[in-house]
């Protein structure tokens, strides 16, 4: 098993307009897959991440307050998780409840040691 | 003030039935290797309850308040131990609780109402490990599964609270080192592990019942606690055993009588002489519902035995129509199962009054091993009755004053004197 990251963008705007049952609901979702991922001993950890943000630019001449990428391109999570293959990952990611929001998930091979 | 005081009774009843189930679901959360971190979230949550309470009032509903609190409160633990090495996280369901998507979802579905039951159960199982000694077991009982503070398990037991320190310590480290499942055995386990149980939880019910405690109070809070951890064992399909169902009869019978034995004074009054008509009717129908249930399968146990004499017992109208035939049937069935001497005393003193003194004085002398029954007070005071209603002043007052001399307990001791000055 090799190891991925998935870069979790975007979806935060649909999914506020979620009235809470429906936010109840998308969270059971996410536990749900993340114990399929577990039970299989393919999670490794993750995290969403907080909306604030700091941004060094030009070699670090400069700092803004926000986020590199904001709105739909805005990260808003990564899950580090097993797989057999980039391939095996994308399928992974694909069963991702937030994907129901139209986020995009970027899934990237964690270069091995 | 006087809501202070309903906030403080409610909470104070809320904690006796719910600081165990809460205790227990922690305890599945953090491991078994961190018990006192289960027990601080209950205690801070309890802290924190009364002092909001106060402030704004009781909520509508305190016990939901109550879990609410606590489950905020094992969030916070989680978040600050994530990173220590404290609480093991490598169990599937529990790496869960290690992301911010999943853990609140987790940590909600630790608290599903089943669930709950279930752990609370499991965790009266491995209070009652088979390898934890009995003392110990009713102690870690009291203090995880009642909610009692440790000064309150002291007073129950009448020893020191450092006593009760150093049980709770050796069975907590007993947890860590074997690292105990919590669960509700295997169906093959089931019956010989229920059966450690409820031996328990009537050590638990007889020092509530039988102590000789003047305080009322930790009397029936004692009671009341085994009958509670008796019921909870009912209300699972897998635990309601028919031996369950007979000690829950068993319990109910004589607690139903509980008020009669006892003078305001604290001294016992005979079953002879107690004022039947104050017995508590519905409670005796209850324990017979109990011990309909009980008579299934094919397993005759102890309790079904005791139930089924405590009944006769509180059948009878007055002391005189106790159906003593049927009673020494029951206590011929006990000897069968249980050889033991004080099942034995008690036959004869049943044989005393359905047979008489002869009778009773012969089936006496063919007991075995009674240099260990000399030092018993009960062998002496059986021995005192005979022979006073044999007549026999002399040996009579002999075998009192020897049990007087053998019995720690004052009510006894009084009562024994009553009966040498011939009151009673």
């Amino acid at each position: 098993m090799r190891d991925f990251l998935f870069i979790i963008r975007g979806g935060q705007d649909r999914y506020n307009q979620n009235s809470p049952e429906e936010m109840q609901q998308h969270m059971q979702d996410w536990q749900q897959w993340m114990d399929t991922l577990a039970q299989k001993d393919m999670l490794v950890g993750g995290q969403p991440l907080m909306n604030e943000a700091k941004t060094l630019i030009d070699g670090g001449q400069k700092i803004i307050d926000r986020p590199l990428a904001e709105g739909k391109e805005l990260i808003g999570g990564y899950l580090l998780i097993k797989a057999n293959s980039l391939e095996h990952a994308a399928g992974v990611a694909k069963e991702c409840p937030s994907n129901e929001y139209h986020c995009s998930i970027e899934v990237r091979e964690i270069s091995p040691m | 003030m006087e809501n202070n005081n309903n906030i403080d009774q409610t909470l104070n009843h809320l904690f006796r039935e719910e600081s165990g189930k809460m205790v227990s679901v922690l305890i599945k959360i953090f491991g078994t290797e961190n018990i006192e971190m289960a027990e601080d979230v209950v205690q801070d949550a309890l802290v924190k309850a009364l002092e909001t309470w106060k402030y704004n009032g009781m909520p509508d509903n305190p016990r939901a308040w109550l879990y609410r609190t606590a489950k905020n409160k094992a969030i916070d633990v989680i978040r600050r131990n994530k990173h220590s090495k404290l609480i093991d996280f490598s169990d599937p369901q529990k790496q869960l609780l290690t992301s911010g998507y999943t853990l609140e979802t987790t940590m909600d579905n630790y608290w599903n109402e089943d669930g709950i039951k279930d752990d609370f159960l499991g965790m009266m199982y491995g209070c009652c490990h088979p390898e934890i000694s009995q003392e110990n077991q009713i102690t870690f009982i009291l203090k995880s599964l009642c909610g009692f503070s440790t000064k309150e398990v002291a007073k129950s037991f009448l020893t020191s609270p450092d006593t009760i320190s150093k049980r709770l310590y050796r069975t907590k480290e007993y947890f860590r080192k074997n690292r105990i499942s919590l669960q509700i055995p295997t169906n093959k386990q089931i019956e010989e592990r229920t059966h450690t149980v409820l031996s328990a939880i009537y050590l638990l019910f007889n020092e509530g019942y039988n102590s000789t405690h003047a305080d009322q109070l930790i009397r029936k809070d004692l009671i009341g606690q085994a009958m509670l951890l008796c019921k909870s064992l009912l209300s699972n399909k897998r635990t309601k055993l028919p031996e369950v169902y007979a000690l829950m009869a068993l319990m109910c019978f004589h607690s139903a009588r509980l008020d009669s034995r006892i003078t305001r004074e604290g001294e016992l009054i005979l079953l002879s002489k107690q004022d039947r008509t104050s017995w508590d009717k519905v409670l005796i129908q209850t324990g017979e519902k109990y011990l309909n249930h009980a008579a299934f399968g094919n397993n005759l146990t102890t309790y079904h035995l005791e139930a089924a004499i405590a009944f006769q017992h509180c059948a009878a109208q007055q002391y005189e129509d106790t159906n003593w035939k049927e009673i020494l049937m029951y206590y011929d069935l006990l000897l069968e199962i249980a050889d033991d001497p004080i099942v034995f005393l008690n036959r004869c003193l049943v044989i005393l009054e359905y047979k008489g003194p002869k009778e009773a004085l012969i089936v006496l002398k063919t007991m075995k091993n009674t240099s260990m029954l000399d030092k018993y007070y009960v062998y002496h005071a059986t021995l005192g009755e005979i022979y006073k209603r044999l007549l026999n002043t002399n040996l009579s007052i002999k075998h009192y004053e020897r049990a007087i001399k053998l019995t720690q307990s004052k009510q006894e001791q009084q009562f024994l004197k009553d009966k040498i000055a011939g009151k009673c």
